[in-house]
Formats: structure tokens, sequence, C-alpha cells
């Protein structure tokens, strides 16, 4: 995905950390790429020549030239480029080729911290020196993600050196496949990938069946657009996946897992390979895992882009070559299914919870979260949020304490905090609901969710401000899951097509009262009629939306009136005179001259004129033009 | 109903209902009298789920397709609840409102199941606006016409021609709401590996696809005075006719089906058994000869165009065991053509034949190039059952209130033989009736063989004759006549016999028969061929003195040079697809050289790879780009002789690098001085040179 | 930005390596996605005639290999430009949005949404990149650009048809 990994060969050399020496490391995400860490990587190389130093600068996770300590993402793109410098854990944010010199200067040799550089909080407006002691990291807790962004993945020793393949071994020569069954079904481990089925209850279910083969499959086809969890886990920990589906294989008795990865994702495609190739040369795979006698093969597939591949009958259709279209269940996978063989099919972040299970075991774990949804849950936080990025919680960890701590607050359009703007999140996805801010209370679990009509979902988080149309965002979702629908069903296939239409009308000025109870009726029928998981949760947006801003879609079919401005059509744009300043920015940007007035003076926006291009918003600096 | 204890029943809407084997919910609400609209259930297909039509509530788990959910004691079923009655409107209305709503003019108006369904279920309007995205009507196939603005995705048309015939000439293709049905790359169904047997269009519920009509042809020639119309009707159109009528399936209306074909206007009225009488004779003899010299075993019968195109496709290598018989129609057509003008004193292009077949695929054949000639066809017009009653209809005949009449002669007489021709394994038996008397000179005791009659789609019977065992086959379905051609092609059975019909349940259940809603029509229908045969005063082919005649006065002997010449064809390996291969070398020179290097499976397993490179190579080093073209082709369908280089008009088979730059350094030297070094032999037939 | 991966191989070459890429499959139909996914790396998209040699090959109807073909977002049936852009429009992305850029892509290269068919550029709308942290996300054949506007978008356009028109 980045240059670092187009352009360089794998080195030899593996240079240790030497204790109290200083080392750099250069965070080379997908994120910091981008905003330009290789520039800030080749300054620090330069800058060191030049000085004859010898400092360990490592780029992190991407290069392969100096393979040590590469890490995952830590989810917090957007204050890249990151530079972290141990042992002192000093962590810089935004670092810029020209600041490289003065953090040498300054931290390499002498130890001091180039303040101006560290992450500032906007809440507290202090300084953060460590990671430790950012908001955005200390309210977390990452059981899921500990290893991602310490240990290298692609390094297999230094997975087997964190307890690595412990549990798995446990697995395969000392518990019999009822034991480990048992022992998860007490943990209470709900599959993560969406509807949160005990895990322990579907393995069960593939380790009664009598048949002599049997297969395991690992769904990675994260399709949710905006939530990349898995991705992060497969990128920065891929071998405790593998662990996962490796004591998977044992409690249900397969020896075959298809690994299916997004094909989104290159490096995490990339990783899962050598993870399995790393693991197989070592013995952990292969004909005799464990040296237990038993086998144990993992087959790596890219998918090739279908958001309803994460539906596990459809899963198992597009690795047996064929369309990704549901079947009818029953039969479930666990009784006839890749190849009509029992099937347990377990998502990416559930799968890499079972290790740690098995060695602490489910007391500990019932520990974390709540009594029905014990554990942690990672979240993709992104939207109008000050922190976006990948997080991690305990379940039952509220709706605020996300939103608002780890979040660090709800943005403005151009990215600043704003107070009293905060008016939804979006949870789950194209699959799910919109939470509002009367339940900044609200405990995040599986239970608590379904009760105000929202799903865990993949764990998408997607936080909006007061000037987001919400008929506009159902309308993405349902363009989105009428475009990822596969086609077969008569439900899905035409009636995400007919709701999504009916919310043109909506936008576009055209529908009645009597559009809104269709779109409830079709809704529920699409809903409680579908095939398959992804049509009976595409109205959920719609409905979740229709429930909670109702009078959103009131204005617009009513008055003919979006009260954001986002629908262009039903856009009414007004200068409030009480923040216009007269300074006539707008009046001179405006392509129709449609705004008039005196210098000093409240300006009149003549609506009839006006095209609705937002050219005078964009222009104003003191937000005195509304509705746009 | 007995009642019987609760453990094996489910409750459905309160009352209890016996669990009796059913597969499905489905099956055993119809059981109960309740009949759940569907479109894409069948039970000869694999459950689809996709129409939602279906839907019951379980208590206790809500809202379920009853066609994909197995019956278990103590369910207790809710079929027409508030809420799913809701839920099937608006499928319904979702379908219609993406659909060509030009109900009266449609061709399955009156047999339309969405018609049907919207009526029973009471839409009354559509809420929802108008999506139909029009496409249009792919009219390229001789068989079937495909209007993809009436197709409801249900896809019973994909599964059948999957998982019946194994052709998938259909599939989906793209998502969503532009999800469709098409032949493959969205070409026309004409241009692909379709067989024409037309069983999509049996279980398409509307007008999606459906029989290619040529009856306006027909009318056309029908209104003409100055042509002689003659109409030929096949075996099975007798007994599926009547249910056009609100007859029973398998009523014998032989009578009133002759008595309006007359009414109708047709000059003469034959009957296609007679000419199944004919390939009888021709059919039996050749296998007998076959039989004796041990040699192109087992004989396939070749009357079914589908089975001869699917071989033609996939088995050319069994090409030469099929029989070189043509079919009942097109030996019949050829006859007529020949004989008819000095019989009624008319001009041959004065001449028009019209067929009536149970089936699509006969359209096709009577285009068969090599069936015309001269621009005249052996058969001119094809018009099937369900096209005959449509005109007996137009034409404001009351076909129930008939007198019946008989089929003109000579041409119309038949024996109950080849009537058998209608059903799956009367080729056999009417082959067995001949064969048996010829090999023993002795008058058989009983003319029926029973053994290979039956239901299933693949049979197998072994029959005594003389001391001689004969081991038959009898398939109908495609997917049973692959299984049999790979153990052929592969040697492990020693059939002598192998009759095909692609349709399942032979010629009754072909295509153009009328569209059944009752389960048992096939059967009705098998029977209604059974006691037609029963019902002729003669049973075996050999009796039927008019085809006797017609060998002492014209064709002379069985088999020989006038019979082959009239009544013999031969086969061609066909491409699945017409490709352009791939080019791999070419220039700008005006007379180039072609050459196609194989490299189909077989082909590329015996190293046509390292040939084609062999070529490339040379090629370049001798700078031959204004000379040749060098193309990949996927399959000459030469298999067993791979590799296969074809270089100009010279096909090379077992093809070595050495061999083929040998071979395209001859050609070259040859284009240059002007002529070919040699010509392409036809290997597929010897017979007829 | 560089140039989409090309392989430079001639069409021997390249139908060559689709016999290996089958071979190294075992030619079983079940591995059809896989081998389209390298064949497609091969050429850049899937040719009608490729397509029709695999369906051969692995004894799976041509129909259902197209249909293979057109139901997976990532087979492309018809040639690529040399640059593909990629906008993603993920929720993040949308809701920061990215329907704007995609406006001004289409406006730096003078096509329309109804047909933005242009030969050195291929712009494609993906669901979600899995990069929310920085949206909204634009990808240009390998290299990742975030917080992208509409503005240097269009400038990012700008810059590969000027460095082109460069090269005639």
């Amino acid at each position: 995905m980045s240059k670092a990994t187009a352009a360089t060969k794998k080195g030899d050399g593996a240079a240790p950390a030497v204790a109290g020496k200083r080392r750099v490391i250069i965070c080379a995400g997908t994120g910091c790429v981008s905003t330009g860490a290789l520039k800030v990587y080749d300054a620090f190389m330069r800058e060191l020549k030049k000085r004859a130093l010898n400092f360990d600068v490592i780029l992190k996770p991407e290069s392969e030239n100096l393979h040590l300590s590469k890490s995952g993402c830590q989810g917090f793109c957007q204050m890249g480029p990151l530079v972290t410098i141990v042992p002192d854990d000093i962590f810089y944010t935004k670092v810029s080729a020209d600041d490289v010199e003065e953090i040498v200067e300054k931290t390499l040799l002498k130890g001091e911290v180039v303040e101006w550089l560290l992450y500032n909080d906007p809440g507290t407006k202090q300084f953060c020196r460590g990671t430790q002691d950012i908001p955005f990291y200390q309210r977390q807790m990452r059981y899921v993600l500990k290893e991602c962004g310490l240990i290298d993945p692609e390094d297999l020793n230094e997975y087997i050196s964190h307890k690595g393949y412990e549990a798995a071994k446990k697995a395969f020569l000392s518990m019999t496949p009822e034991a480990v069954c048992n022992e998860i079904t007490a943990s209470g481990l709900r599959g993560r990938g969406g509807g949160g089925f005990p895990t322990g209850r579907k393995w069960d279910a593939a380790r009664i069946q009598p048949a002599a083969k049997k297969y395991v499959i690992c769904n990675g086809d994260e399709g949710d657009p905006g939530a990349f969890m898995d991705r992060s886990v497969m990128e920065g920990n891929p071998h405790s996946v593998i662990e996962g589906v490796m004591i998977a294989a044992r409690a249900i008795g397969a020896d075959e897992a298809y690994m299916y990865v997004r094909a989104e994702y290159p490096l995490a495609v990339k990783r899962m390979y050598k993870a399995v190739a790393d693991a197989e040369a070592a013995g952990i795979l292969g004909h005799n895992a464990f040296e237990s006698g038993m086998k144990m093969k993992c087959i790596v597939m890219e998918g090739a882009g279908a958001f309803v591949c994460g539906e596990e009958t459809a899963l198992i259709a597009s690795i047996e070559g064929m369309r990704g279209m549901p079947v009818p269940k029953p039969p479930f996978p666990a009784q006839s299914g890749l190849w009509g063989k029992p099937t347990v099919i377990n998502n990416v972040e559930t799968l890499a919870q079972v290790p740690r299970i098995l060695l602490d075991g489910a007391e500990e774990y019932r520990k974390i979260g709540t009594a029905t949804s014990p554990g942690t849950k990672t979240f993709a936080l992104t939207g109008h949020v000050v922190n976006t990025g990948l997080i991690e919680v305990p379940f039952g960890t509220t709706l605020g304490e996300i939103v608002l701590n780890i979040g660090g607050g709800v943005t403005d359009d151009q990215g600043k905090k704003t107070k009293d703007i905060f008016k939804a999140v979006q949870i789950g996805g194209p699959s799910g609901g919109c939470l509002t801010p009367e339940m900044l209370d609200l405990p995040l679990d599986f239970d608590s969710l379904r009760t105000v009509g929202a799903m865990v979902g993949s764990g998408g988080l997607v936080v909006m401000n007061q000037k987001t149309c919400m008929v506009s965002v159902a309308r993405f979702f349902m363009e989105f899951t009428q475009r990822e629908s596969c086609g077969k069903c008569v439900l899905c296939r035409e009636g995400t097509r007919q709701l999504l239409s009916l919310l043109d009308d909506v936008i576009e000025g055209r529908a009645t009262p009597a559009t809104l109870s269709l779109m409830e009726q079709l809704g529920r029928a699409v809903q409680k009629g579908s095939l398959c998981g992804l049509g009976k949760t595409a109205p959920n947006p719609v409905l979740s939306t229709l429930k909670y801003f109702r009078h959103e879609y009131e204005s617009h079919v009513n008055d003919k009136h979006c009260l954001t401005g986002r629908c262009k059509v039903l856009a009414k744009p007004l200068i409030n005179a009480v923040k216009c300043k007269g300074c006539a920015m707008c009046v001179t940007v405006c392509p129709v001259g449609a705004i008039t007035g005196a210098k000093k003076l409240p300006h009149k926006l003549n609506q009839e004129a006006c095209i609705k291009c937002g050219a005078c918003t964009a222009k104003c600096k003191f937000n005195a033009i509304e509705g746009i | 109903m007995t009642k019987k204890p609760v453990e094996n029943t489910v409750s459905i809407n309160g009352r209890p209902v016996a669990i009796e084997g059913e597969r499905n919910l489905l099956e055993i609400i119809r059981k109960a009298g309740i009949d759940l609209p569907t479109f894409c259930y069948h039970s000869d297909l694999s459950v689809y789920g996709a129409c939602r039509l279906c839907l019951v509530e379980i208590e206790g788990r809500g809202i379920v397709g009853s066609c994909s959910t197995p019956p278990e004691p103590g369910m207790k079923i809710k079929t027409h609840t508030e809420e799913i009655r809701e839920i099937r409107k608006i499928s319904v209305e979702l379908l219609l409102a993406n659909h060509d709503n030009n109900c009266p003019t449609c061709y399955k108006s009156n047999n339309c199941q969405l018609q049907r369904i919207a009526r029973q279920l009471g839409v009354e309007s559509i809420r929802f606006g108008q999506v139909l995205d029009r496409k249009p009507v792919d009219t390229s196939s001789p068989s079937v016409t495909r209007d993809p603005n009436k197709c409801v995705l249900c896809g019973d048309c994909v599964r059948v021609c999957s998982e019946i015939q194994e052709v998938g000439a259909i599939d989906f293709a793209h998502r969503g709401h532009q999800a469709s049905v098409l032949p493959a790359f969205g070409k026309d169904l004409g241009e692909v590996e379709c067989v024409n047997c037309g069983q999509c269009t049996v279980v398409c519920p509307t007008g999606a696809l459906t029989p290619r009509s040529e009856m306006e042809e027909v009318w056309k020639d029908l209104m003409n005075p100055d042509l002689c119309v003659v109409v030929c009707v096949a075996p099975a159109v007798r007994v599926g006719l009547g249910e056009s009528f609100e007859m029973d399936p398998g009523t014998i209306t032989t009578g009133q089906m002759a008595a309006s074909l007359k009414m109708l206007g047709f000059d003469q009225v034959y009957d296609t058994s007679f000419a199944a009488d004919l390939t009888i004779f021709e059919e039996g003899s050749e296998f007998l000869q076959r039989k004796a010299k041990g040699e192109k075993l087992p004989q396939f019968t070749s009357c079914c165009p589908g089975w001869v195109k699917f071989t033609e496709q996939y088995y050319p290598e069994l090409l030469e065991k099929l029989s070189t018989c043509k079919s009942p129609q097109q030996m019949f057509g050829a006859l007529l053509k020949d004989r008819l003008p000095e019989m009624l004193g008319i001009a041959k292009e004065k001449i028009r034949i019209v067929s009536v077949m149970p089936c699509t695929a006969k359209k096709y054949e009577a285009k068969r190039p090599e069936f015309i000639h001269d621009g005249i066809a052996d058969v001119d017009h094809v018009i099937t059952t369900q096209e005959l009653a449509r005109m007996i209809k137009a034409a404001g005949i009351l076909f129930s209130d008939l007198t019946p009449e008989s089929f003109d002669m000579p041409f119309g007489f038949a024996t109950g033989a080849g009537v058998l021709f209608g059903n799956s394994g009367g080729v056999t038996e009417a082959v067995l009736r001949f064969a048996a008397e010829k090999v023993t000179g002795k008058q058989l005791q009983s003319f029926e063989f029973k053994q290979v009659r039956g239901e299933s789609g693949l049979r197998e019977a072994a029959i005594t004759i003389d001391g001689v065992q004969l081991k038959l086959a009898v398939v109908s379905g495609l997917k049973n006549a692959k299984t049999v051609a790979e153990q052929v092609r592969k040697g492990t059975c020693e059939y002598d016999i192998v009759e095909v019909m692609a349709c399942p349940q032979g010629c009754i259940g072909g295509a153009g028969q009328p569209v059944s809603r009752n389960p048992h029509a096939k059967k009705m229908r098998t029977k209604g061929i059974y006691d037609a045969d029963k019902m002729m005063p003669l049973h075996k082919s050999q009796e039927n003195i008019f085809v006797a005649d017609c060998y002492a006065k014209f064709l002379g002997d069985v088999g020989g040079d006038k019979a082959h010449h009239l009544l013999h064809t031969h086969y061609q390996s066909r491409r699945r697809l017409p490709d352009e291969g791939i080019a791999f070398f070419s220039g700008n020179g005006g007379q180039r050289l072609k050459v196609d290097v194989c490299l189909g499976t077989n082909c590329f397993i015996k190293g046509a790879q390292d040939v084609l490179n062999g070529l490339l190579g040379h090629a370049e080093e001798h700078k031959y780009e204004n000379m040749v073209d060098i193309r990949a082709s996927f399959c000459f369908e030469q298999c067993e002789e791979g590799p296969t280089v074809k270089i100009g008009a010279v096909t090379l088979n077992h093809a070595t690098v050495d061999t083929a730059v040998q071979a395209l350094s001859r050609e070259l030297e040859h284009q240059l001085s002007g002529e070919s070094a040699a010509k392409d032999e036809c290997t597929s037939c010897s017979g007829c040179k | 930005m560089q140039a989409a991966t090309e392989t430079h191989a001639t069409p021997a070459e390249k139908f060559a390596n689709v016999c290996s890429i089958l071979e190294k499959h075992g030619r079983h139909p079940a591995r059809l996605i896989p081998i389209l996914q390298a064949v497609q790396e091969e050429y850049g998209y899937l040719p009608e005639e490729v397509l029709a040699y695999v369906g051969v090959a692995l004894d799976v109807p041509a129909a259902r290999v197209y249909g293979v073909a057109t139901f997976y977002a990532h087979f492309a049936l018809e040639p690529r430009g040399k640059y593909i852009v990629r906008l993603c429009n993920g929720t993040a992305c949308h809701v920061k949005k990215s329907i704007p850029i995609l406006d001004a892509l289409y406006r730096a290269l003078g096509v329309t949404e109804k047909k933005p068919k242009h030969e050195l550029i291929t712009i494609e709308i993906v669901a979600c990149l899995g990069a929310c942290g920085l949206a909204p996300v634009l990808v240009i054949n390998e290299d990742v650009y975030g917080q992208m506007t509409p503005a240097r978008a269009a400038k990012l356009i700008d810059e590969i048809l000027e460095k082109e028109a460069a090269l005639v």
C-alpha cells in the first residue's frame, strides 16, 4: 500500500534494541504515510548521518528494511505523522521533516521534550508527553488490540514470546473439544460480527455433527463502510487470529480453515499470508500441529468486493467459487456449510479474543464488560469528532464516555470542537441505527442497543453534528445496501431500491405524508421477509431515523425545507442579521448576485435567485449564513 | 383427515396435519389444501428461497420461508396472518413496479403466475413508482424468445438449465437491482451454448422466456392459395393438445386434432409417427450392422436435436456413435419434398412442410444448414403444440366439439411403435420390436417391452434376443445424458443402445407442450401414449405397409444409397462460443496465413503451450509479422488427437514444435506459390462420401 | 504518483501466465475467484476471450464465469486507465463530504458521472478503504491521500495530466 512496501526489500540486519539507548519509531501506517511519514524518516536518516550519530530509527509498521519493532497502526491517524522516542515514551504528533533537526538536537541528544510537538488535548489544553497521558488512549481498555502496536506482526517469535500459541497448544494437547467448547460457552463470548450469537453454542452445534470433515471460516470481509477494526487486528496481530482459528477448529473437530480477507486491505492480506506461512514452517500449522498428530491447514482467500459476503452462506458460496448469494437457512452452516460439511464461521475480532479466554479462563474474562455482554469491543470512531480512530472499550461503556471523552467531543464542519452540536451517532453501519444525545448514558452492549432499535453490528461509530441531515444519512446507507444487495430475493432487491426512491422523493421535495408511512410499511416488510441478514437489516437506518428524527422528515415533507440545507432542493438559506457584520465577502463570491446589502449592515439574500451553491457559507467568517 | 398422535403432526392455522415425509413446510401446507403462492419453488429443482411469497409464521420462530424449512413435530404454523399477507402483497407490488405490465398482449397472458398470484392476493394497486429500465427483447434464438422486461429473477430457468440439463447457457449476472438472467457475456441466446430444449420456458412463471412463435409465418402460407401446405404432427402432440382446451393431460385427441388441422386449411395432414416407423427401419438396421461388426457402440439415438447439439458441443468424440439417421421430422421433410411433387403434381417450391412438435429444439433443427438445399428447407416451419392450440383458438374452432377425422394417406399411416417415440424409452422399445423379429425371424409373442418403461431419467435394461444379450440405457434430461456420456467416454459401461431425449420424460415433456400446473401431467401424457399404442391396429414399424411400399417403390434397400442420401445426416463438432481466439502475433501484410493453436484442456496437457511458444519464436525469428497471424483457440474438439494446430487449411494433430514449424514453413512456401499443401479432411463423416 | 503496475508482457506471455495461474489452482472450479483475481492482475481487467478460456479450462459454463465476474466489485470487464483513482465513499468519508470531491474529479477530467470514461484515468468509488481516520480519502494507484478537498483532488488530476502530456 505504501511506497515503503513497494520500494524496499527485506533487509537482513535486525538491530536489537539496546537498553538505555534512545530509539526513534516512526509510524508508517497508511495514515501516517499519506501525511508525510516517509519524508520524516528520510530527514532523520540525513540528520543522523550528518552528525555521524548512531541511533536506531525505525519505520513502522510497513517498512521492511529495518524490521525492528514494527507494529500495527495505533489508531490515531489524523494526528500523524507520529514519532515515538523510547524509552522516554515521548510521543510527537504531526511531525514534519523540518522538525527533525530540533528533535535530534533536543530529545535524542539531551533528553529534552519539544513541547510544541506533543499532543495538546483540546479538552484540558494540556500537553501530553506520552500516549498514557492522552485521554484517547487512557480511557480505553486494550484487550484484542493489546499487542497491536507492541509486537512485530510479521515476527512469529515475538508473538510466541507474548504467550502466543500457548492457548492453541493447550487446546490441542491437553483439552478435549468438548472442554474447549465449554470454556468458551462459560466465558459468555458473543460473536462480534453483528448479531452477538453465543460463540460457544455455535461451536457446540458443529462439534456434535458426526461428519469426518469440518471447516472453520474466519470472516475478515469487513464490509461496513466506516469500520476497520478487523483490518487493524489482521494487520497488527495476525497470529492471534490464526490461533483463534486453530482453537475453533480443535473445538469442532475441523482440520481445515479458510481466512477470507477483504481485498481492499492489501496489507492485511499480506500479513495473513505471511503469518500462515510462518506458522506452517514452525510446525504450528500443518500435518502435525504441535506434534499432536492432528492436521491443521489454513488457506487465505481474498474477497473480491461484495458486502453481502459478510453473510455466512454468501461467504461460503464465495469460497466455493460462486456468486456470493445467500441461501436459505436451515440448514445452518454448523450442519451443512462449506461443500456441505459442518462449518463454523466467526468474525476476526471474535476469534482474536479466544486465545486469551482459554489462557486466562472464562471467569477472568467475565470480569470484563457486562453480565450478558462480557469482554471488550473495538469500535471505529469516525465522523465529526475530535479524535477519530480505532478504540477498544469494555462492553457497557456509555456512549457519552466514547464520544465526549475518548473521542474528545463533537466538531463542526471545519473540525473545530464545538459545544451543543452533537446530533447523532450512527452505530453498526448500514445494518445499524442511530443513537441520539438523549442516549449519552446508554451503555453500549448487545442487549441495551437492541432496546433502542440499534445493534453493535460491525462496530462502526460515526458521530454526526447538527449540520448533518438525517434524511441524507438514511439515503447514504440505503444507496449502499441497494447497490450491495445480491439481487436474489424480491424484498431486498426491489424493496431497497424503492426505499431509496422514496427517500429521493423526500429529499427532492416530491414526498407527501403518505410517503413516510409507505416507507415504514415497506421497511418493515423488507425487515421481516428478506432472505438474509443484509436484507433484514437494510431498512434499519431508515426506520431508525424515521423514529428518532421524524420531525426532520416532516419538515422535508410538509414545509419542503431541509433545516441543515444539505438537501439542495429544499435548502432555504438565510442571513442571520445578528451574526452578519456586513463585511460583503458573501456579496463578492456569490456567482449570481443573490446577496445584497450595504457595508457594515446586515446583508439580505434573495432566495429566488439563489442557486444554493454554498460559496457564501464557505466564505463567511461569522457563520451568519444559515440553512445551507 | 385422520387424527395422528401429536408428535407426528404440525398445526397449520390451528388444525393438525400429519407429517408424512414432506421435505418442507410448503409441501405439507399444500397437502393440507392451502395453495401458498410461489415463483421459485419447483419440486424437481433445488430450493432457492428468493420470491418470499411462501412465508409463514412459526410460533416462537417468527416469519420463515416455508419452502426452506423442514417440518418438525409440534410446529405451530400460520399461513396468512395480516403481516404475512401484507408482505406478500408488497412483494408482488414490488415486482409489478419493475415489470412490463402490458398483460393483455403478453404471450403468457392467462397462464402467467405473476398475473395469477396478483389476482389471488388481491393486489388492486401498485403503491410504488415504476422503475422498469426497458431492455431489448432477444429474438436471436430460433427456439426461445427472451424478454428481460418480464423477468422476476426467480431463477427457475437458471436452475433447470444447470441442474436438469447441465448446460448452463444462462445464469445470473450483475447484482442488486441490476441483477439479471443473461447468456454468457450478455450475448444473445442464439449466440451461446443453448441447446434449444426450451425447458427454461416451461418453468418461467412469466412471459420472460417463451417459445419462439412461428404462427404468423404459418398463417401466411395457409392463406396463400398458390401453396400446398402440408402438416406433420408429432406423436406427443396428440396427448398434450387437449390440455389447452381444459381436457385432462394425456387425453388422446388424435381425431379432433386432425379435424382441426383440416379446418385450419392444411392441404395434407400427416402423422410424424409414419416417419418414426421409417426411422426404425433405418436406425434398427444401422444398429444390427454395428452390433454385427462390433463397432461404434453403443449406438446413441439421434432423434432429439437438443441432444444432438449437446453432443456436438460437449462430446464431439462421441459423435461417431450417434446414429446417422436424421430425426423423424427431418426424414419426413426430406421424403415429402422428394416425393410429393410427383405424387401431388405440384412443384417443389410450392410445397410447404409444417411440423407440429412438442418441442422448441425442432425449430432450430429445421433451420440447420444441412437440412436446407438451394434455399429450400426440408421442413419450412415448426410450430409447437402450444402454437397449434392458439391457432385453433384464433380461428374460433371449438375443439372439444369436433367430430374426429383421420390423417391423410399414405403418410398419415403409422404403427403403435411410431407413436411410442413420444415417450422416453419409446424409440428403444420400437427398435426392440423391430430388431427382435429381424434377428430371430420369428414373430413376437407380445409386442410390449415393459423393461424399458419407467419414470426415472436414467434406466437400464438387459434384454436377451436369440441368446444375445442387449444392454440398453434409456436416458432423459441432459444431466443424465452427461452421466452416461462420461461413462461411455471413459469406457466404464457396456451399452449397446443408448436412447437420449433432452427433456425429462421425453417428448411428452417437451417445451412445446402446454404448460401444466398439474403435477401429474407428464405421467398422464406418458400413459396416453402407451394407450394410443394399444389402440392402434399395428404395433411394429416393420408392419407399416406404406413404409415398406416406400422402400419398394423408390428408396431401394434399407440403408442403401438413396435411403442414405435422403434419410441420413452427419454431425459437426461445435464450439460453445463463437470466439475469435486470442491473437498473439499479427502484422499488417495483406495475405496472412492464419495459424490457430488449440489450448483446450486436453491439448494444453499434451504440451500445446510449448508448440505455441515454438511457433511464436520461429515467427519472430524469421520476421513473419506480415505473413502470419498466430492465435490461441480454445478447442477444436479433437481432444483425443491433441495438440491440434490449424495452419491455413491444414489441421495438424499430435503436433510437436518441430512438426508445427515444418508445417508452417511448408504452408508459407505453398502460399507464396499460390496453393495450399493439403485440404482439410472431413473427419466426422465418411459415410456420405 | 506512480502509474499502475503494468506488465509489459506480450500477449503470448500473458496467456502463458494465465495457463500457469490455472495450473497453480489445479484447474479447480472452486478456485474461480482467485483465478479471476490473478487474471485481472495480469491484464488489468478481464478480457472476454480469456474469461471464455477460463470457463473451458475449468469446465464451468461461460455464463457462470460471467455471472461471477459481474457480481464482485473488484472485477473490471473493460480496460482501465493507466491511473486508477479510487475515492472512498465510506460513511466517514461521506459525512466529511467525499461527493464534492467526486464532482471535482469529474470536472478536472472533463467527464461526467454518466459518461465517466477517460482513456488515462479511471475513477472508481469504493465503499470503504478502512482509513476512516484520514477521511475523506483518495487513492491513486497505490498512493493514499488523506483529508482530501475538492481543490486538492483537482490539482492531483491536473498533475497527472501534465505529467502524461510531458511524456508525449
